[in-house]
């Protein structure tokens, strides 16, 4: 190992640049790294979007005729969940957490950036099929037998396959690392009941994320074996059951849902009480509801399968069992109304984005109601109906709960304000395209329209609402373009104080941006509200608190320094699934570079020898 | 609730606990953070390292029951033989799954030599668990090619597909183990494993304990159970 350390010397710590990048173990830095990656990918997928509902716009319209439109959907949908949601997700898990706890860094800081960096090679992976034309056309859920050989013949679905794997792994590793840093890395005075909600609600999406990822993972092993080496575990002629393939899939994805949908409800339950100026109410009522829906969430999967034939008994079990988790659903809903009843609130843009989380949730959750029940489901199941509940609760929900948390931590982040006139701007325009764009949908589906058809006659009657779906579309783009610009030009924004918003979190009690190392000092947590309650007590003795604690000398803190053995690791592994998918040499090749990646960095300790 | 019972039992962490925290137990390599001295400040007093590995084993928990729910699913669904009873050999794998207990055994013997810095122990027990799961890989390999031969593979029915798969991932789990037990073998004779880095061997224990008692679930349903499996019309399917 000496001559390779020798040949590229340890990167120093608190450099800039680009090497300071790839080599970062810095929470904050992989959560700007994650987060600017799911946005480009939410822009590529966005497009995606727009090509569907360019080809749906009219009537009988050929645009993009029947195959690219099933790439279309498959890529839209496959690249928002598991590219831009659980990215975004893990975005803020990195940048919010370890400041939310009182900590200066992760758990596993270079494991953090391995996540990363995986993330991002299976990314590019499932890409690749654009680049050789061979794209995905199966659907996100990409249901059995339509997946085997004599149906799907390009490599479309192995490039699929083997990119959701090579995501997989990085999800379980970020799990696994959050997991262990909310445990065991809180501040003194953290105790479980006093963490915020959103550090809770990252801890089960972690946990979600850790139990529900390998599911996934034995579905897609055995697809790509039945595609790739001769296995016959979803082929009827031979046995096999593509209902199999339907189970794996659900008991995984039905947890996911939940792992898209806890983090944003984290970061509402965040803003909220922030911008009411009141404690959450009803704070042990929403982890509570949390853990339930956490636990109950692997009890529900089969409400994706209604029609498959399983019975009625076990349709009536999963209506009852879906039913009931709409229970602890609507609690916090209740206790986020509660937190606003008597609020002193303030307009601003989070808050706008979390109201409208609220607002939109609601109506996916009502939706979601009606095809809880199996009788009702038959007349939804695969209609428009389905597709305008899931974009109220991923687009109303998700989405809205990120942009929220994208305008509230931005300060913290970058020490200046995004413009509020642009956010306000940026706010409507999302908010009512997402309206125009997807409530027509419940009417259209309800008349009968199908999902994942290229394009319909204009004798059914559902050309008027589909060209207002698509004009809707219109003014999302144009919403998220002014996100973007207010991105841009927030280089010359205003600065603000470490605390704009007089929030309650320990994460404002710093400067902004962060130093590297986070706290000086370990904090003590007074309560939930920490910082309300330090400001508090500051301003009845008479001097309020203006400036954020006192910044130190950083070397004098023993910081994990950079590294690329991560990188080095995560291309090798990038690279033996690829090499699944061209020649066997380079998945050797990767499996070799992987191994030297685990061995230099098992070498090497986590943190440089002082003064170097 | 308002009080914070898990953190009363530890002192309180003085300027940089965190950071000295990060390299002490924060993914180090092994035993490089011996000479280093300040608190092992924990939230809950566990290492970080040894709860990664354990909710890593319960993700594997479901990776594991994945494969066998898939198994036991196809039980008695193949459409042409060979089917279990044809060639599963069940005493031949009583003699390997005893091999594989003896592991766990050596592996519990080179924790207690750790912990007892007996350098001597730890380099035999080390090399004796590994040498006993290179064994069970041994039977592993004896098993699949006499199976290959008997017109079992992976595409020839459903038994081969799920039995393949499935005593395949925990025949790489072993093998992964043992390149660990190997890799802490290597390091004794740098003296780098003594009670300072017992943690590393505990881990690395945990894993491999793990993965025979996944061994022992397989062995039971693969064998014992569904060994006597003959095809499709067989009572019961």
């Amino acid at each position: 190992m000496a001559t390779i350390t020798e040949v590229l010397p340890r990167p120093t710590y608190g450099a800039t640049g680009l090497w300071s990048w790839i080599t970062t173990v810095d929470h904050k830095r992989i959560g700007v790294l994650y987060g600017s990656t799911a946005l480009v990918f939410m822009l590529l997928s966005g497009i995606e979007a727009g090509l569907i509902r360019m080809q749906l716009a009219t009537p009988d319209s050929d645009i993009l005729g029947p195959s690219r439109y099933n790439q279309m959907f498959t890529m839209h949908a496959t690249v928002m969940i598991f590219m831009v949601i659980m990215p975004m997700g893990v975005a803020f898990f990195n940048f919010v957490v370890p400041l939310a706890i009182g900590a200066r860094d992760v758990a596993f800081p270079r494991l953090n950036a391995l996540s990363y960096w995986i993330f991002l090679f299976g990314a590019i992976l499932m890409h690749f099929s654009f680049i050789v034309n061979q794209v995905p056309d199966a659907g996100w859920f990409s249901y059995a037998n339509l997946t085997e050989q004599p149906f799907s013949k390009n490599m479309g679905l192995d490039f699929w396959a083997l990119g959701l794997l090579v995501l997989g792994t990085s999800s379980v590793a970020g799990g696994l690392n959050f997991v262990v840093t909310i445990i065991n890395l809180r501040a003194p005075g953290m105790s479980l009941m006093r963490m915020p909600v959103f550090v809770w609600m990252t801890l089960l999406t972690s946990i979600l994320l850790i139990l529900a990822m390998p599911v996934i993972t034995v579905g897609l092993i055995e697809l790509v074996m039945d595609r790739n080496f001769g296995t016959h575990f979803f082929v009827p002629s031979e046995g096999g059951d593509p209902i199999l393939w339907q189970h794996l899939f659900w008991v995984f994805g039905h947890p996911e849902v939940y792992i898209l949908i806890l983090p944003p409800m984290g970061i509402v339950s965040e803003i909220l009480p922030t911008f009411s100026k009141k404690p959450l109410f009803g704070y042990p009522f929403v982890i509570f509801s949390g853990i339930v829906i956490a636990i109950m969430g692997w009890a529900v999967w089969s409400h994706h399968m209604f029609t498959v034939g399983l019975g009625p008994i076990a349709n009536s079990v999963f209506t009852i069992t879906t039913m009931l988790i709409a229970v602890p659903t609507g609690v916090k809903i209740f206790n986020w109304l509660g937190t606003l009843w008597k609020g002193s609130i303030e307009l601003t843009t989070p808050m706008l984005y979390a109201l409208g989380f609220i607002f939109l949730f609601i109506i996916g959750g009502l939706s979601g109601v009606s095809h809880a029940v199996s009788p009702s489901d038959f007349q939804q199941q695969d209609t428009y109906y389905i597709v305008a509940h899931l974009h109220y609760v991923l687009f109303g929900g998700s989405i809205m709960g990120i942009f929220a948390g994208i305008y509230y931590w931005w300060p913290k982040l970058t020490g200046r304000m995004l413009n509020e006139t642009l956010g306000k701007l940026n706010f409507w325009l999302i908010f009512i395209g997402m309206n125009v764009t997807f409530f027509p949908m419940h009417f259209v589906g309800m008349n009968g329209m199908p999902r994942r058809i290229y394009t319909y006659s204009s004798e059914f009657g559902w050309g008027d609402l589909n060209l207002l779906a698509s004009f809707g579309y219109l003014i999302l783009f144009v919403g998220f373009l002014v996100f973007l610009f207010n991105l841009w030009q927030n280089r010359t924004a205003r600065r603000v104080s470490h605390d704009p918003w007089d929030a309650p979190g320990v994460e404002w009690t710093i400067a902004s941006p962060p130093p590297s190392y986070n706290f000086a000092e370990v904090p003590h947590i007074r309560g939930r509200d920490h910082y309300w309650i330090v400001k508090d007590e500051a301003r009845e003795a008479g001097n309020p608190i203006t400036e954020p604690e006192p910044m130190v000398d950083p070397s004098t803190i023993h910081m994990p320094s950079p590294s690329y053995w991560p990188i080095v690791t995560a291309m090798g592994v990038g690279l033996i699934a690829g090499g699944l998918l061209s020649h066997y040499g380079v998945s050797f090749l990767g499996g070799l570079i992987a191994f030297i990646g685990v061995i230099g960095w098992s070498n090497e300790p986590a943190a440089a020898e002082e003064g170097h | 609730m308002a009080h914070s019972p898990e953190t009363a039992h530890h002192p309180e962490p003085s300027h940089g606990a965190h950071g000295e925290e990060l390299t002490r137990h924060g993914e180090t390599g092994h035993g490089e953070h011996s000479g280093s001295v300040g608190h092992d400040y924990t939230t809950t007093g566990l290492n970080h390292r040894k709860m990664l590995m354990w909710v890593f084993l319960g993700s594997d928990c479901l990776f594991f029951g994945s494969l066998i729910a898939t198994y036991m699913v196809y039980r008695g669904q193949s459409l042409q033989g060979p089917y279990p009873i044809d060639i599963i050999d069940i005493p031949i794998t009583t003699i390997s799954t005893f091999v594989l207990l003896c592991s766990s055994f050596a592996m519990v013997r080179a924790l207690a030599a750790t912990n007892e810095n007996n350098q001597t122990g730890i380099k035999l027990w080390l090399l004796a668990t590994a040498v006993l799961g290179g064994i069970f890989i041994g039977f592993q390999v004896y098993e699949f090619n006499l199976f290959k031969n008997e017109g079992l593979t992976l595409g020839q029915n459903l038994f081969g597909a799920t039995f393949f798969t499935l005593t395949g991932f925990h025949g790489a789990h072993v093998t992964l183990g043992i390149i660990w037990l190997f890799a802490l073998f290597i390091l004794s004779f740098k003296g780098r494993i003594h009670p300072g880095t017992a943690l590393d061997v505990e881990i690395c224990g945990l894993y491999w304990h793990f993965v025979d008692i996944v061994w022992i679930v397989i062995f039971t349903l693969l064998y014992l159970v569904g060994g006597f499996d003959a095809g499709p019309a067989a009572p019961g399917h």
